[in-house]
């Protein structure tokens, strides 16, 4: 079964061999993998070495030319080693990159904190006009990295070794929705669909799935809502990220309607413990088990 | 064959920023070198903004622009009258200049650090590009003439002594000479501002990345033109030298 690292890697080859504006910016990581596309279009398939710095101050320059650049790396030395470049090489300059990273949360758990990096989307959701997607399933990357490409704003790609068991049909910009109830509404982003469904046996809710997260598709969650219960509209968000990623956007869509927000994702801690991702679910409650435990009484 | 700039006319496009009549050497450490690039050297023109083929000059030391905007000014890119409202809200000229707001400027800098790097994803795209510019004689543009050569733009980058003590340079110099960057040129305004020096001179620093490097007095106009015209091979350094800030 390919990984989504691997869908992108063969995405990204097409698009190369397709398009004399798509560029690749690697520091090292990956290299590898795109040795063919890099025999092939030597200027354009471009590896800094491990200098993120510069891999970014690139995909600027490349930007400015018209070009369509694909910046890629783990995580944290993707999106936080060189967050001013974010700001400063590309959206002061008014031009837009493809960042896709792996290694997202904590994908390698036991590489330990400085290879998790649950707050990338916090990061760029501090920077105005970032789209971010955060597929769930290796075949979902298809329609979110086409609709990354012929875009000119900048898109973060948050590519994951965690997956749910079945793809979905996706929209880029839109959230799908699962299944419709009356008690509530729960919006599950990416890989936390499976482990969410898991949790919420038994409760009534309308169920939605988020590739897409900045921008938020506050529509479907308007138009999905069932009717408030006891005043309010109960929504709860799982997300793969930082607890709260998308509480302000979620907040902002229900400005004009009385609701009550649970958010759940990764806390702000410092676990210091290595162990598979499936051992930090379960220390962060991220497991359908620790979902039960908080969303049940929520929604009760 | 276009107008020539004349020195004076920038000191008095200084004083239209400043007020102030006379100008201290380190307000006017990059006006040298400004204008023999623009007057001599870059294949630039306000009419071919958009033009594949131009020269790019990217101002990475952000700070103290006034004598870019005095530069850009006299070589008409905007109206010399623009220059009156410099750092004010319904300006385009802030203290550190800004390329959605400026014509002529081609990035946006401020922070230390970022031109270089962006510089060289410049240079790469116009190789992948093929963009190329008419080999022409430097100041004599005649953009009509079918005969010349053509050649890759250059992309040329100001720096500041002080500034390359941020590490993101370091990793573009570093990178630039290894994937041959022929059509970048590194210009580092040395006055010896850098808190903790660069012993054995700056050229070293970019020699032992393999650029060529040629260090000059950063007042003499025809030594400026000569180290950034004679060709080379590689990324190219020149370190302009002038008058210590602190001396």
């Amino acid at each position: 079964m390919p990984t989504m690292r691997d869908r992108f890697v063969t995405l990204t080859h097409a698009a190369l061999d397709r398009d004399p504006k798509v560029a690749l910016v690697l520091a090292d990581i990956s290299v590898s993998a795109f040795e063919t596309a890099r025999s092939r279009h030597p200027d354009r398939v471009i590896n800094v070495g491990i200098r993120e710095q510069l891999m970014l101050g690139v995909a600027g320059g490349l930007a400015i030319e018209g070009m369509r650049p694909i910046a890629h790396s783990y995580a944290p030395f993707l999106v936080e080693r060189a967050y001013e470049q974010l700001k400063v090489a590309l959206g002061h300059q008014g031009v837009g990159a493809i960042l896709a990273s792996v290694g997202a949360s904590y994908d390698w758990a036991a590489g330990g904190r400085t290879h998790h990096a649950p707050a990338d989307v916090v990061l760029l959701d501090a920077l105005p006009g970032w789209h971010v997607q955060v597929p769930g399933h290796p075949d979902e990357v298809a329609p979110l990295f086409s609709d990354a490409l012929v875009r000119d704003e900048s898109v973060y790609l948050r590519l994951s070794t965690r997956q749910n068991e079945a793809p979905r049909q996706i929209v880029a910009g839109r959230s799908s929705v699962v299944r419709r109830g009356r008690r509530g509404t729960v919006i599950a982003v990416g890989p936390m669909l499976d482990p969410t469904l898991a949790a919420i046996q038994g409760l009534d809710l309308t169920v939605l799935y988020a590739t897409t997260v900045r921008p938020f598709d506050a529509a479907t969650l308007r138009d999905t809502m069932p009717s408030a219960t006891h005043g309010s509209h109960d929504i709860a968000l799982v997300e793969p990220t930082v607890e709260g990623t998308s509480s302000h956007v979620v907040s902002a869509a229900l400005v004009d309607r009385p609701h009550r927000l649970l958010a759940i994702g990764v806390p702000r801690v410092e676990l210091r413990r290595y162990g598979t991702p499936e051992d930090h679910d379960r220390a962060y409650g991220l497991d359908a088990r620790g979902l039960a435990e908080r969303l049940t009484p929520f929604f009760r | 064959m276009r107008r020539r700039i004349e020195y004076h006319d920038l000191l008095q496009a200084l004083t239209r920023m400043t007020g102030a009549e006379k100008h201290a050497p380190s307000a006017t450490s990059t006006l040298d070198t400004l204008h023999v690039l623009y007057d001599r050297v870059l294949d630039v023109a306000p009419a071919r903004c958009d033009d594949p083929g131009r020269d790019r000059f990217v101002l990475s030391k952000g700070h103290g622009p006034m004598a870019y905007y005095a530069v850009l000014a006299a070589r008409g890119f905007f109206p010399p009258g623009v220059l009156d409202g410099f750092g004010g809200f319904d300006s385009p000229l802030g203290h550190h200049p800004d390329r959605s707001r400026v014509p002529g400027v081609e990035v946006s800098s401020g922070s230390l650090g970022h031109g270089l790097p962006i510089a060289v994803g410049i240079a790469l795209a116009l190789r992948a590009q093929r963009r190329e510019r008419p080999d022409v004689a430097p100041g004599n543009s005649s953009p009509g003439d079918t005969t010349l050569e053509r050649r890759s733009p250059r992309v040329v980058v100001m720096l500041g002594d002080a500034e390359l003590e941020e590490g993101s340079n370091h990793e573009a110099i570093a990178f630039a000479a290894r994937t041959r960057l022929d059509t970048l040129t590194a210009i580092v305004i040395d006055n010896d501002s850098a808190s903790l020096g660069w012993p054995g001179g700056i050229a070293r620093r970019f020699e032992g990345e393999g650029w060529l490097a040629r260090t000059v007095d950063g007042r003499d106009h025809d030594a400026l033109e000569r180290a950034l015209i004679a060709p080379s091979e590689g990324p190219l350094a020149v370190v302009a030298k002038v008058e210590p800030k602190h001396g």
